[in-house]
């Protein structure tokens, strides 16, 4: 084997369950063919993912941080190529100096180029800019049968299309060609407005569809009855060239180094924070000038914070519904939850716009999307998810991959209809835990 | 005028994220190795972390005589003026087989001593001619004690850092400069098989360190990281009739 290698200890996912075995091997080249310590393969970036997707229990896991180089970047197009493990934190301090911009970012900027590719991951400008896969030009997968192809949409262009949100199935993406997005500054002009309920998260998502690239909601889950809904409604633009300086703090000077205990995130701290949350929001809106990083990254301040909740880890829940008058089955979730006894300490809420997914497997389509993480307390914290996908698959929704350790085989299977055009292109060599996990056919175990 | 820098074993982890840093610093900067299609990868890769030009020396094999010399010759007559030459490239052969093996005994020699003396000779004549420089080698914490488990690759980098002391000392009274580098343990592709614990550093911190030993510390000798001098002291201590009976 060549250029790829190295045991280290073995990664975990962001919500830090299941707990795996898996040989690791460092890919140090985008020269390099892949290792031959056997299939099956699955690529891991900066496991961002929260559940088992970046995961190969028994497998081997190419660890792509090291394919960091850039190849070309034109600061007069905005087009960049890079290997797939450039991170988007790294792609920010490189491009933001020149006056540009990822085209879609998620909640964290600690995400490689290959992770935002293989789970066609979405921003806060969905409505307005789709999916990170809608920006990407082309890239070069490397297959088990050691072909290297350019995959774009004139080119391979079925392969491209399953590898955009194909979860890492259809092979090790080496480097990828993106759009960036042009901005006059780092800032933006943001705007927190108070929600009392639903209507009022419809009402402001309508409002500011076309007036605001950057729209999200956040959530206090623990309200009930009419308060459900309550929040906090974010919007925000890039600013114009005449905006005033704004500095970054950077992350704090600590991170979390070890297991906080698992009771710390409970029902009375969870809401200790909502309350406080709610209060950040001065009077009913608070409209000012901010540094990007707080606006697009506010966890990335604490490094490590997923070890707050504790060595068993924690479960996301993200579902997409389609949008039903006043929300019917958001608010059916949402009392759900409420009922449970289960708190989530961040709930995300956000319209997804009209465009036609990217991807045969990307999970954002027309509809709402909510986010909810749950710490993992066992067996009523899968109960109440059970529940959720539930709600979800009655509306025709979709539950999220990318942050999921304990979907049903059935749930994939509604999620995603376009399945079996995808697994014509998976490459037989290359599985995950999770996709093993969501196909796995009861009737053989 | 931006500093020049030229790089024996570019492509190696260590080297190329030291030619980072002076990227950032818009360097000039010169790469030598063996693999073209990795070096023009580089080459691009620097020239976007703002290098201000980068030229590629490929075919440098470090096992074959003229290619040391022809790339050396290359470099000064296309950069006239080099300020600073790291020396990175080497090899950590199997430790077993080069007991058994003479080819392997021979070949770790070759590359990790033998060509790096021939080639600090050559880059020394061209420092001597323009009157200063600093001349960089990247060694080994392993040449300062013999150890049953990698004597071979030790005895090579020990041999190496007696070469340096050497050179040093010849070189110093005519104002150029040699920095012995000893990295302890780095994630590289060369430890790919050492399985890694708590004293290994990533070759991006390497990089930083050697960068900053390379154009801050009037040093002579540098420890990557610098923990290693107090780690090595404590080890060159033990007295042979103890070391000797130790499992290392
Ligand atoms: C705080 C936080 C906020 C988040 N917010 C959002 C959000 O707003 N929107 C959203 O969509 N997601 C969000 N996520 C999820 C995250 O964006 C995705 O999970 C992303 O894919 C993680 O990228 P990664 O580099 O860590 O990839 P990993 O988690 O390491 O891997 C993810 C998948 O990508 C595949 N992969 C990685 N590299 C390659 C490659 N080179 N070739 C082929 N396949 C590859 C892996 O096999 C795996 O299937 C968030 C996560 C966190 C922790
Ligand atoms: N990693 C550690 O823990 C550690 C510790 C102490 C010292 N060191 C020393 O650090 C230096 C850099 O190594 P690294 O850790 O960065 O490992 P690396 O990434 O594996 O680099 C090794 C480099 O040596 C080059 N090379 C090997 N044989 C060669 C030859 N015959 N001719 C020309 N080039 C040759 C390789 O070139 P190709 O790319 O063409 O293969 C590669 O660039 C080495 O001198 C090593 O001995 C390493």
């Amino acid at each position: 084997m060549e250029g790829a290698a190295g045991m280290t200890s073995t990664p975990e996912s962001w919500g830090r369950l299941p707990k795996v075995t898996q040989t690791c091997r460092t890919v140090y080249s985008r020269f390099a063919t892949l290792p031959d310590t056997g299939a099956p393969f699955l690529a891991h970036g900066l496991g961002r993912s929260y559940g088992d997707s970046c995961l190969n229990d028994q497998g081997t896991l190419l660890l792509t941080r090291p394919l960091d180089q850039w190849i070309a970047l034109d600061t007069a197009s905005g087009i960049l190529e890079c290997e797939a493990g450039v991170s988007l934190a790294e792609i920010l301090t490189r491009v933001v100096p020149e006056g540009w911009f990822p085209p879609v970012t998620p909640g964290t900027k600690h995400v490689t180029v290959g992770g935002a590719i293989a789970n066609d991951v979405h921003g806060k400008n969905h409505h307005v800019a789709g999916t990170f896969g809608a920006h990407v030009l082309g890239f070069e997968l490397l297959r088990s049968d050691g072909s290297r192809a350019w995959c774009s949409r004139t080119e391979n262009a079925a392969r491209f299309r399953a590898t955009i949100g194909g979860l890492g199935l259809t092979g090790l993406i080496t480097r990828a060609r993106i759009q960036l997005k042009s901005i006059a500054n780092p800032v933006i002009d943001e705007e927190q407005i108070r929600m009392r309920n639903l209507e009022d998260f419809f009402r402001l998502a309508d409002e500011s569809d076309s007036t605001h690239e950057y729209t999200v909601a956040w959530l206090d889950t623990l309200a009930t009855g009419d308060r459900i809904g309550t929040g906090v409604f974010m919007r925000g633009n890039h600013a114009g060239p005449d905006a005033p300086a704004k500095k970054i703090k950077g992350p704090l000077p600590v991170s979390v180094p070890v297991d906080a205990p698992s009771f710390l995130l409970n029902r009375q701290s969870i809401k200790l924070f909502n309350t406080l949350y709610a209060r950040k929001v001065k009077g009913e809106r608070h409209r000012g000038f901010t540094h990007y990083e707080p606006f697009f990254y506010p966890l990335d301040v604490l490094p490590g914070w997923n070890k707050l909740y504790g060595g068993r880890g924690f479960f996301q829940h993200q579902c997409v519904v389609p949008r039903d008058g006043s929300g019917g089955p958001i608010r059916d979730i949402l009392e759900t939850i409420s009922r449970s006894g289960e708190a989530s300490f961040l709930a995300v809420l956000k319209c997804f716009g009209s465009a036609p997914p990217e991807g045969l497997m990307s999970f954002p389509r027309e509809g709402v999307t909510l986010a909810l993480d749950f710490p993992n307390r066992g067996t009523p914290t899968r109960e109440l998810m059970d529940e959720l996908d539930h709600i979800v698959l009655q509306n025709g929704g979709a539950v999220y991959p990318a942050k999921d350790a304990r979907m049903a085989p059935e749930t994939f299977r509604k999620s995603f209809p376009a399945l079996d055009a995808f697994q014509a292109e998976i490459d037989p060599a290359f599985s995950s835990c999770f996709y093993r996990r969501v196909t796995a056919n009861p009737n053989q175990e | 005028m931006s500093d020049t820098v030229l790089i024996f074993g570019a492509t190696s982890a260590m080297a190329l994220h030291t030619a980072r840093n002076f990227a950032a610093q818009h360097a000039n900067l010169a790469l030598a190795g063996r693999d073209r299609q990795r070096l023009e990868a580089l080459a691009e890769d620097l020239k976007i972390r703002g290098a201000q030009q980068v030229e590629i020396f490929p075919g440098f094999d470090a096992e074959d005589e003229t290619t040391i010399l022809k790339t050396v010759e290359a470099a000064w007559k296309s950069l006239e003026t080099i300020r600073h030459v790291l020396i990175a490239y080497g090899t950590l052969p199997d430790q077993s087989k080069a007991e058994s093996d003479a080819a392997v005994l021979r070949s770790a020699v070759e590359v990790n001593y033998f060509s790096v003396a021939g080639l600090c000779h050559a880059v020394a004549d061209r420092m001597l001619e323009q009157g200063s420089g600093t001349l960089s080698v990247i060694s080994s914490v392993a040449g300062l004690r013999g150890r049953q488990s990698n004597y071979v690759y030790g005895s090579a980098k020990g041999g190496l850092n007696l070469f340096l002391q050497g050179l040093r000392n010849r070189l110093h009274p005519k104002g150029i400069r040699v920095l012995t580098l000893l990295p302890g343990f780095v994630d590289t592709p060369m430890t790919r098989d050492v399985p890694k614990g708590p004293l290994f550093i990533s070759a991006e911190k390497a990089g930083s360190l050697i960068h900053k030993a390379m154009t801050r510390k009037k040093a002579d000798v540098v420890y990557v990281p610098g923990f290693w001098r107090v780690i090595m002291t404590v080890i060159r201590s033990i007295p042979e009739p103890v070391f000797k009976k130790l499992k290392l």
